[in-house]
């Protein structure tokens, strides 16, 4: 047993922890978007936007939990605009949120110029540093994996029972699901379907926008053009691995940092698997989970589907 | 499984044609306007210059030109799906892949003659891209994934393993540089305009134009794409074959896309590079939404959006204005394009709120 205590599985099993969480915090995101029944294309840009916002006002505050709490505004900014156009205008939520994400990708390197000039010379911030939690970073396997994150990570892991206790025992809980399932039963009930799917977007665009912030805070320091690289997509991805349940979302999240981990290990090592396959990892991981999760998984019953008040919605 | 699930989400409403799309520009270009302003820069300087530049020289105009065989070729593909219902984000991908088996055919084939040469690259293209291109659709057809996300990760998927062929089995062995050999004489398209890059790129978009559009319109074939696009339901009971229509979409728009790539390696690169493109892929999205999935609209789009790239370099020399607001205007573009149902909410609401006080 004495592999659990090797600096190299510890260390492998921390960065599993940092590099899931990003994508923890989007799906999270999904999460209450898709229990609505709004399908939110749009959680990569939301993280870019909220990367970058987080990175901006870090830099010029001198202030890391500025930095957060600006970029979940931000997030749920771009949320409601993604809401406008899928809840209110009703238009198709996948070319809504495709279009949100590439102008996610010029807004930011826009603004970023435009702050910082084109010059190779990169800002950088401080970044999120690990608390020092004592002798409980000695723990095998669970004291790497949970104790030796930084606060923004206890954070995240904290939301993650926020968003089950909400889901499952509250009253907004309820009211998410009822409209994601069957949005013209919850109307009769009295539940405003639109206002729920409002609520639902923003808090989803929140949760995006901290996991953005969280890559440039806390992973990196700096903010490079289009740094998630698709990890809005992989949350996609997770969510329905998860089984759109947080807890869920949690554990399928840490599978997908664990692929990045041993992959950015792997480079290291000399496994002779040239790089770039060690590189598909996270991205075929995805392909792998979409074939072979998606049929015995069954969705919110509305999600995707525009609701108009004393419509049936289901075709229109 | 039901065939209306296998469209669920790419269904959507076409907005009403043209003036939609010129109403869109127009506002994406004065929102431009303001974020330029920001930057402390006349717009109209800004804008004056990246138009001069791209269309107001012999060699501006053979540059965006040059663009816009690339951008054209993929919103071709990626509008062809969506009329069949399919929502191919995956051009990226596919061009990569059309490039690297376009070059690599051009630097085992040396030495044949170009009218054998060129088409066998061309070919290899675009089974290249289609190849990518029907793994998402079999992924799709066999196992319900939602191809937007696939095609995305294909993208990654692609670019890494062209990165791996172009350090490892296809590298120049006499270059440092990941790419292949340089293409000699024969494996290269003919330069059109002497002293431009203006390759015959342009006029394959021409007929890949209008024959997508006789396909589309003259063709029964087209006919049921079309159908299969708007109701699969209606299709399935009229006895088409919806799965096949939707391979079709998906193997269609892989092989333009490959093309494109094809066109960028023997008309531009004259080799396949590891940065091959700077998101043509996902520009051609855009393209194929603001020309209507029309391909003439395609057509206008790419040219437009041609322009806008190239004379946002020069525009950012000489204006100081970050050529990324490109990127910005583009997304904007399609937000406005389908904001237009907006316009009677917000009529309504100051109807409401200024109008009925008396």
């Amino acid at each position: 047993m004495t592999f659990l205590t090797d600096p190299t599985f510890v260390g492998f099993l921390s960065a599993s922890m940092r590099l899931a969480i990003p994508i923890m915090l989007a799906a999270l995101g999904g999460l209450f978007a898709e229990r609505s029944g709004v399908l939110n294309i749009g959680l990569e840009g939301m993280m870019l936007v909220g990367a970058f916002v987080g990175f901006v006002a870090t830099f010029w505050t001198g202030q890391l939990w500025i930095g957060v709490i600006i970029a979940v505004l931000a997030g749920m900014v771009f949320g409601l605009i993604l809401g406008f156009y899928t809840i209110t205008l009703g238009a198709n939520q996948v070319v809504v949120g495709i279009a949100m994400n590439l102008l996610a990708v010029g807004v930011t390197s826009f603004f970023y110029r435009m702050a910082f000039g084109a010059g190779t010379d990169r800002p950088r911030i401080d970044s999120f540093t690990p608390l020092d939690l004592g002798p409980l970073v000695d723990i095998p396997v669970i004291g790497p994996l949970l104790f030796r994150q930084d606060a923004l990570a206890y954070l995240g892991l904290g939301l993650i029972l926020v968003t089950w206790f909400v889901m499952a025992k509250t009253r907004f809980g309820l009211n998410v699901r009822a409209v994601g399932e069957h949005p013209q039963a919850a109307e009769t009930l009295g539940v405003d379907v639109q206002h729920i799917r409002y609520v639902a977007i923003g808090l989803s665009g929140g949760l995006a926008g901290l996991g953005g912030a969280f890559l440039s805070l806390s992973a990196t320091g700096v903010f490079l053009d289009n740094m998630t690289a698709g990890r809005g997509y992989i949350a996609l991805a997770i969510l329905i691995l998860g089984r759109r349940h947080a807890i869920g979302v949690l554990l399928a999240a840490l599978l997908f940092g664990a692929a990045d981990a041993l992959q950015l290990r792997a480079q290291i090592l000399p496994t002779g698997v040239p790089f770039q396959f060690l590189l598909m990892l996270p991205y075929v991981l995805t392909i792998i989970v979409l074939a072979g999760f998606v049929g015995r998984n069954s969705a919110p019953a509305a999600l995707g589907v525009p609701f108009r008040r004393g419509r049936s919605g289901k075709d229109d | 499984m039901s065939t209306t699930e296998l469209t669920r989400a790419p269904r959507f409403r076409l907005p009403p044609a043209l003036s939609g799309s010129i109403a869109a520009v127009i506002a994406a270009f004065l929102v431009g306007a303001v974020l330029i302003a920001a930057v402390g820069v006349n717009p109209l300087t800004a804008y004056g210059a990246l138009f001069e530049a791209a269309l107001g020289t012999k060699n501006g105009l053979a540059e965006t030109l040059v663009r816009t065989v690339p951008l054209a070729l993929c919103g071709l593909g990626i509008a062809l799906a969506f009329r069949a219902g399919v929502f191919n984000v995956g051009a990226e991908g596919q061009l990569f892949l059309g490039g690297t088996a376009a070059g690599a055919v051009g630097v085992a084939g040396a030495g044949l003659p170009a009218l054998v040469l060129l088409p066998a690259m061309a070919l290899a293209a675009m089974a290249a891209g289609a190849l990518w291109s029907g793994l998402a659709a079999w992924l799709k057809l066999r196992f319900r994934s939602d191809e937007l996300i696939t095609t995305i990760m294909l993208n990654y998927v692609a670019i890494h393993l062209v990165s791996f062929l172009l350090h490892g089995p296809l590298k120049d062995p006499n270059g440092a540089l990941a790419q292949t050999a340089r293409l000699t004489a024969d494996a290269r398209l003919p330069v059109l305009l002497g002293g431009t890059r203006l390759h015959a790129g342009i006029l394959i978009v021409l007929v890949a134009v209008v024959l997508a559009h006789l396909f589309l319109w003259k063709r029964t074939n087209g006919f049921r794409l079309r159908v299969v696009g708007l109701n699969p339901r209606a299709a399935e009971n009229a006895g088409m074959n919806v799965r096949g229509t939707i391979l079709f979409g998906f193997l269609v728009c892989g092989a333009l896309a490959g093309l494109a790539g094809f066109a960028e390696v023997a008309g531009v690169q004259r080799r396949m590079i590891e940065n091959l493109s700077p998101g043509f892929g996902y520009t051609a999205i855009i393209v194929a939404l603001l020309g209507q999935t029309n391909p003439f609209g395609v057509l206008a789009a790419a040219f437009l959006f041609a322009a806008l790239q190239i004379g946002a370099s020069t525009m950012e020399s000489a204006a100081g204005v970050p050529s990324t607001l490109t990127t910005v205007i583009q997304g904007l573009v399609v937000l406005f394009l389908i904001g237009r149902a907006a316009l009677p909410l917000i009529r309504d609401w100051f109807g409401r709120r200024f109008g009925g006080g008396r």
